[in-house]
């Protein structure tokens, strides 16, 4: 008997993500029905009756393009600090650790308020004029840094977004990194190894795919956030080369428009089609993810053939 | 046999491997430092921009008007916070709770890892999906905005966070706590709830504790779902203010008393929230060292 | 010369100490066996005499480990340059698994410097060679290393440490997660690799001990019972316990 309901509960569950996704593809299927890939591949927005046209590319675009910075900008720090909690021993560890998991809980619109009055004005009057000044001179690519360096940005929103996914990306890292097992690094050590070439030999091979799986989970994060976003980044459905200016992303969007759309059918529809294609990147991103991190820990079991215990009295702290 | 060459004099490793490891070891310290700085940072700014907001109006007042937004305050959005997060709070502990019991204590093949799974893939969503969700399902319906739908919404994030946390604080429950239990002729709903649960109780406290702290914070479900109101709201079926709303509000408007409204609204949050968390780990370390 | 000596050396683990003011010399060209029971700091001492020791988390050595006269805890001495001087061999194989056998044989050497291909191939023959292993690999060197046998992966982490030319050989009982064939196979190598290297072992294989050794060192407890030629250990010891313990009286 409470063994049904329980069931029934657990059975509860894997109806709601049924119907989540049920009731997203279906008021999204009008907008797909009427668009079709048109949807994907248009740049208007109006919901204006009778003139209606909803093209999601500039907010792909803008989704992108601050996901992408975020990664640029999140895995190589995080990879560094979880290699370094990997290696440091004693006092500084703990704190170090559990100062990266406060990052982690710290609400998204906290983020969006310091972003908004304290990071753009910094980025704004410091740090972007003096990329165009120097990276964006460089031909071709110096077209990302060069614009107006005042007002929201997709640059600024990349590095807030960068600073929301170190934590998630640091454990998933540090986890990986952690498997790797310790005999691997002695070999390498015993061989006269450096730290660090201990760590290219014996640790980066194995955990190489790992790492990437905690990139997708990080960028995973990043497509989704929304309201740290919506605060910087303008809201603005544009596609261009400068990083400089606004843009939108499709979370961003969504929260700027529901409240008209609420009430007028086609533009909600529209609406939860955004919502269907950042649910479906986001699912196969961390299904990816998971599959990745599995394959480091199975690489390194699977290979290496288990035998007697190491001598080594296991230290607990 | 190998001949031995001349090999370097003890003390003399070739400069270019020891300053790469040297430039190494400084990169993953450069690493530790950057993540800090924003940490630093925000904590810094919230708590000094947001302690001139605490005052008594603060939190007893409703928004002032346009004429003198400074003698205003947010009392409408810790009421809605409130109303929010406890109905949430209700929802998701049974459900996460039961689902987490299942999981652990009669869950067997394909049918729990497929709930297990799901439960996983339910985290991955992104929160905004889950208010669009909730927004057409029963925003559209009801024809209004509500605390009621917000609480729904928090309610998809909160149930497989408490029911992924929950089943692994059940497992660590020692089988031969059961086993006794049963043993005594104990049918074995009553040996869950009268043996196993209690014994996680601590365990199952900090995965619910983490679950509020998640639901407190999140802003994009309950915008799509609450909306937002600047009055004090206690009807469940209206739409209805929260802490984060207000700062989110708030923060996009060109009134400077505002924006220290906003700034008092992120310090409590922020404390809130990491209260939370920091009292979770305290429970759950507590508990580790009870059962092992 | 390659004479290692260990003078009044403890260690500890976090607050345990495990070993208490060790001495001990390891002379050049000959077999150095270190015996006792499990947990007598045997590994430990071992791992102390190329710094591998440090490497554990809370580790702390104090005392001194002089290579021909020159102590390798001097604060002015890297322990990556002892390493590679003085060379180790774990009881676990522990092959790359990502790497071939080739790159395997020369995973140590090339961090020491830029060699030509034709050079890594040289000296991968060499000390695949001088392991022992060359016959069976030659023609699949570029296998990856994690697939040979377990007797053929410690051979190749013998190669392994060969390849980087060190002077001092420690193998930590190398032998005791294979079969016999391949323990004779080790123990075979040992005798050749004594001609050109000082090597030290950690056995808790008395008849290992006695077959390949010249020289023998009892532990119990982190400390040292008794230390002289293996001839004599095995058959009149001035230590009661160390009689006790080969005649199987103990531990």
């Amino acid at each position: 008997m409470f063994a049904g309901w329980t069931g029934a509960v657990a059975l509860g569950l894997v109806g709601l993500l049924a119907l989540l996704l049920a009731e997203l593809i279906v008021g999204g299927w009008r907008t797909f029905d009427r668009f079709g890939l048109g949807f994907f591949l248009g740049r208007a927005w109006n919901p204006v009756r009778g003139r209606e046209a909803f093209g999601a590319l500039p907010f792909i675009f803008g989704t992108l393009v601050t996901s992408a910075v975020a990664v640029a900008l999140a895995v190589p720090v995080a990879v560094g600090l979880a290699l370094l909690l990997n290696e440091v021993r004693g006092f500084v560890r703990a704190p170090l650790a559990s100062f990266v998991d406060v990052l982690a809980a710290i609400p998204s619109v906290v983020y969006g308020l310091w972003g908004l009055f304290v990071l753009k004005p910094f980025l704004d009057r410091h740090i972007e004029p003096f990329m165009t000044s120097t990276i964006g001179t460089v031909p071709v690519a110096g077209a990302l840094f060069r614009g107006n360096p005042n007002g929201p940005d997709l640059f600024t929103a990349g590095v807030i977004l960068a600073i929301m996914i170190l934590p998630i990306v640091t454990a998933v890292t540090r986890e990986v990194v952690a498997v790797v097992p310790r005999e691997l690094r002695e070999g390498a050590l015993a061989l006269g190894a450096t730290r660090y070439e201990s760590i290219r030999m014996a640790v980066l091979p194995y955990a190489r795919s790992g790492i990437v799986g905690a990139t997708m989970l990080g960028l995973g994060r990043a497509l989704g956030e929304t309201i740290a976003v919506s605060m910087i980044v303008g809201n603005v459905p544009r596609i261009g080369a400068s990083l400089f200016e606004p843009g939108a992303t499709i979370p961003s969007w969504i929260a700027s428009s529901f409240r008209e759309a609420t009430s007028v059918g086609l533009h909600r529809s529209a609406l939860m089609a955004l919502a269907v294609v950042l649910v479906i990147v986001a699912f196969v991103l961390a299904a990816l993810s998971r599959l990745l991190v599995r394959r480091t820990a199975s690489l390194v079991s699977g290979e290496t053939p288990g035998a007697a215990e190491t001598e080594i009295p296991k230290v607990t702290r | 046999m190998i001949a031995t060459v001349e090999i370097a004099p003890m003390g003399r490793l070739r400069a270019g491997r020891r300053w790469k490891d040297r430039a190494f070891t400084a990169f993953l310290w450069a690493c530790a430092f950057l993540a800090m700085v924003p940490l630093v940072l925000i904590s810094v700014y919230v708590v000094s921009r947001g302690w001139h907001a605490l005052s008594v109006n603060f939190f007893t007042k409703e928004p002032a008007g346009p004429l003198d937004p400074s003698a205003g305050g947010i009392a409408q959005s810790f009421v809605g916070t409130g109303l929010i997060v406890g109905m949430a709070t209700l929802f998701s502990v049974p459900l996460g709770i039961l689902t987490a019991i299942y999981l652990a204590e009669y869950g067997r093949g394909r049918f729990a890892g497929a709930v297990r799974l799901i439960a996983e893939v339910l985290l991955s969503t992104p929160s905004i999906v889950a208010g669009v969700f909730i927004w057409s399902l029963v925003v559209v319906a009801m024809g209004t905005f509500s605390a009621l739908a917000a609480a729904l919404a928090l309610t998809v994030l909160m149930w497989p966070v408490i029911a992924r946390a929950a089943e692994e604080i059940l497992r660590l429950v020692p089988q031969e706590l059961r086993e006794g239990a049963l043993a005594l002729g104990v049918p074995r709903w009553r040996v869950i709830l009268r043996v196993v649960v209690p014994t996680a109780g601590a365990g199952i406290l900090t995965a619910i504790m983490l679950a509020v702290a998640r639901g407190l914070g999140e802003t994009a479900p309950i915008l799509l779902t609450a909306l937002g109101n600047d009055f004090i709201n206690t009807n469940p079926l209206q739409p209805t203010d929260a802490v984060p709303l207000r700062v989110f509000a708030d923060a996009r408007t060109p009134v400077a008393a505002l924006h220290e409204l906003a700034w008092g609204g992120a310090l409590m949050l922020l404390v809130a929230v990491l209260g939370l968390s920091i009292a979770a780990r305290a429970v759950s370390s507590r508990q580790q060292k009870r059962m092992t | 010369m390659r004479r290692v000596e260990v003078a009044d050396l403890s260690a500890w683990y976090g607050p345990k100490k495990v070993l208490h003011e060790v001495n001990v010399v390891a002379e050049p060209r000959k077999v150095t066996a270190i015996i006792g029971p499990s947990g007598c700091g045997k590994s430990t001492l071992i791992r102390c005499m190329n710094r591998m020791h440090e490497e554990v988390r809370g580790a702390r050595v104090r005392g001194k480990v002089l290579f021909d006269g020159m102590d390798i805890y001097s604060p002015d001495v890297d322990p990556v340059d002892v390493r590679r001087r003085i060379g180790m061999v774990f009881q676990r194989a522990n092959p790359f698994p990502t790497m071939s056998v080739f790159e395997n044989a020369v995973a140590g050497m090339q961090l020491g410097g830029r060699f030509s291909r034709s050079e890594l191939k040289v000296r991968a023959e060499g000390a695949l060679r001088a392991a022992g292993l060359w016959e069976e690999v030659k023609d699949g060197l570029d296998e990856p290393g994690a697939r040979l046998s377990g007797g053929q992966q410690q051979r190749l982490c013998i190669a392994r440490a060969l390849a980087v030319e060190p002077e001092v050989l420690l193998m930590d009982e190398p032998a005791s997660a294979l079969d016999p064939a391949s323990t004779l196979r080790i123990e075979e190598l040992i005798e050749e690799l004594k001609r050109s290297f000082t090597v030290v072992i950690v056995t808790h294989n008395m008849q290992q001990a006695a077959r390949i050794s010249d020289w023998t060192l009892f532990m119990l407890y982190g400390e040292v019972v008794e230390f002289g030629p293996t001839s004599k250990m095995f058959t009149r010891p001035d230590e009661k316990r160390t009689e006790d313990y080969i005649t199987g009286r103990f531990g």
